[in-house]
């Protein structure tokens, strides 16, 4: 069997002391930012970069990992707790979990979350290991023209999914796209958009963005609304662990939930989020058991199903970054940007060139995964004070570790000018309505698209009928038209519009 | 003619001025054709694709309704310039500045800039507060940047190091 000996490989790799400890420290780090109200995973794992510089390429992805992981379930904690989203996909978590809290059920609502998303990893790990391989066979037979179809789709699956505006969040893509051209252009060596600046010659570092755009951005508006008071369920999360009934109900939900997020996860695009949707959607749809509360007043399976749908599609949406290189969507292409950082392009070749450190990361999502649930229930009583510390003391301190991030990245004080010019951009953004996800996932796909573009129309000679003649990339391009379309249609229109109002 | 959605409206205008910027830089460089892409080929294009869509967005700004005109409110003037600045003199304090002689003061005195700086874009902030919080990220940072993962820094003044 590959798929043991493959999995056998990668934990070896994971399970030395010293890689355990990187990915023991990532989760706490993880849950200690991503717990804060106000910060999602892309800031999370932004701000805590610059901690992984020092490490070999092995150790910093699966610290890497860890943060992720941990972030996300920060975000539910919050979300149950003070019924505030650390991130859009725990927005349904939100519903039925912050009503678990207000009747002295916190306890078992987080067990849920925490249990729901572990047994959703470990199925996540599984599939994404066992499709691996194959759809990196797959990727070999693409060429610049699917590469380039693949990721038009990846851009409008996105959008597609993502809330608000669809126009905005094109242009925002496009935005992306042209901030991440600027610098030295590979082919022609012409410094493009630089205004003459050395610094501007290496591009715009991605750490910079979404440091200034997510981190800063965020900052200032939250400090422009009033501090409105937040009631934390501190007092009440005495019982951890769920009744008998609780259990049998909260089974079948995050078997559902897996299976409804693997298969969503793998899809180009927002996949973690939509998943959370999805399964809540279904679960209210499945019949009630005598005796049950409702939903949206506090029932355990409105929790563990989006939970475990989230974290599954979390996983699978590792698979086209690992086997394509490319992200499908703002986190993953903060994890590109980590991995270019260490030297690694991600893509097909990785698993065959570096299998190590392929198998490695699988195995250590995992361990990431195990980690979340050994750590974080027990200790759950203190990630909740840190929810009580008010956000006067916190920002300063986020300010400061973005400012010492962005430095210790070059060791340039260029960048630090540079996201402070971002951090108003990200705060134009916030007023004008404009989401700034798209904007990354832009940034990382720009370079990559124009090269892509250029091979295929080089080898084309000039003929854009090359996408639509190649039936991969015809059909890729046909899904995203599609998407479109039936984003575009009216029933379907006012249905996105509703789930997303949903909160 | 009224504007139905301040947002959309304003974000329109930023998309199509920003768009035409781009695709006007791009023209600089040689753009060449589909088989020989220059440089400036793919940012044309995409500038003039975010121009056409920022106007589409102005444009229904115009003309589709929105809930309660879609404002976009005051700016938060306050926090915007304390947070940009303290991050400006961080930089500054931290590794100072050559072109104006200004010399590096280090990351300890950078941090307690940093925080009261910063501090000072909130409402209620308190002095002695704030020194607390200073000193406990000071000696934190120094503990984790410096000790455990050895980043490269200057961490006091030049005029102690020397």
């Amino acid at each position: 069997m590959d798929l043991i000996q493959n999995l056998a490989l990668g934990f070896g790799v994971a399970f030395t002391p010293i890689n355990l400890l990187y990915c023991l420290v990532g989760c706490i780090l993880g849950t200690l930012i991503g717990v804060l109200p106000g910060i999602g995973p892309v800031a999370t794992i932004a701000m805590l970069l610059p901690a992984t510089y020092a490490l070999p390429p092995v150790s910093a992805l699966i610290m890497l990992a860890g943060i992720y992981y941990d972030a996300q379930y920060g975000g539910s904690t919050t979300a149950i707790l003070v019924n505030l989203p650390g991130e859009s996909s725990s927005v349904v978590t939100c519903i039925d979990g912050y009503q678990m809290a207000r009747r002295g059920r916190a306890g078992p609502a987080l067990a849920a979350a925490g249990i729901g998303s572990f047994f959703a990893g470990c199925v996540g790990t599984l599939i994404l290991a066992a499709f691996a391989p194959p759809l990196t066979e797959l990727a070999f037979k693409f060429g610049p023209a699917e590469y380039f179809a693949l990721m038009i789709l990846g851009l409008i699956g996105a959008v597609v999914l993502a809330s608000g505006s669809l126009l905005k969040a094109i242009a925002m893509i496009v935005l992306g796209l042209l901030l991440g051209l600027v610098g030295t252009d590979v082919n022609s060596g012409v410094a493009r958009f630089s205004f003459d600046i050395p610094e501007l010659t290496d591009g715009i570092g991605f750490v910079v963005i979404a440091m200034g755009v997510f981190g800063y951005g965020e900052i200032i508006s939250n400090l422009a609304q009033p501090e409105h008071e937040r009631e934390v369920f501190t007092a009440g999360v005495t019982g951890l662990m769920p009744t008998k009934e609780d259990f049998k109900r909260m089974a079948p939900a995050m078997l559902r939930g897996t299976f409804l997020g693997s298969a969503l996860g793998i899809l180009p695009g927002g996949g973690a989020l939509l998943a959370a949707f999805a399964a809540y959607a279904l679960e209210k749809k499945i019949k009630m058991q005598p005796g049950e509360v409702p939903f949206g007043q506090g029932n355990i399976r409105g929790v563990a199903a989006p939970e475990s749908a989230n974290n599954a599609g979390s996983q699978t949406s590792f698979i086209p970054l690992l086997t394509l290189g490319i992200p499908p969507n703002a986190v993953m292409a903060l994890m590109v940007g980590a991995m270019t950082i260490h030297n690694i392009q991600p893509g097909p070749q990785v698993m065959t060139s570096n299998p190590e450190l392929f198998w490695g990361l699988i195995a250590s999502m995992w361990i990431g995964n195990a980690m979340l649930v050994i750590l974080n229930l027990p200790l759950i009583g203190i990630w909740i004070k840190l929810l009580t510390v008010p956000y006067r003391y916190l920002f300063p301190a986020i300010v400061l570790f973005c400012a010492i991030g962005v430095y210790s990245t070059n060791n340039n004080t260029w960048d630090v000018w540079m996201v402070g010019i971002f951090g108003v951009i990200g705060y134009t953004f916030v007023k004008i309505g404009c989401e700034p996800a798209p904007l990354l996932l832009g940034f990382i796909l720009g370079p990559m698209m124009e090269e892509n573009l250029r091979r295929a129309l080089l080898l084309s000679r000039g003929s854009w009928s090359v996408f639509v003649t190649r039936p991969l990339s015809a059909g890729l391009l046909a899904a995203a038209l599609l998407m479109l379309i039936i984003v575009l249609l009216p029933a379907v229109k006012n249905k996105r519009k509703e789930a997303f109002v949903e909160e | 003619m009224n504007i139905k959605s301040q947002k959309d409206f304003f974000s329109g205008l930023m998309f199509m001025g920003v768009g035409l910027a781009f695709a006007w830089g791009a023209t600089t460089y040689s753009v060449g054709q589909g088989a020989r892409m220059g440089p400036g080929y793919f940012p044309l294009y995409l500038g003039v694709l975010m121009a056409i869509l920022g106007a589409a967005i102005t444009f229904s700004s115009l003309v589709v309704e929105s809930v309660g005109g879609d404002k976009i409110g005051k700016w938060a003037w306050k926090p915007l310039f304390f947070i940009i600045l303290a991050n400006l003199v961080f930089g500054v304090l931290l590794a100072g500045l050559p072109s104006l002689k200004i010399p590096a003061a280090g990351l300890i005195v950078a941090i307690y800039a940093l925080v009261f700086i910063a501090s000072m874009g909130e409402a209620g902030w308190k002095v002695k507060n704030t020194f607390i919080l200073a000193t406990i990220l000071a000696a934190g940072s120094y503990v984790a940047f410096v000790l455990a993962l050895k980043l490269q820094f200057q961490v006091w003044p030049a005029f102690i190091t020397g």
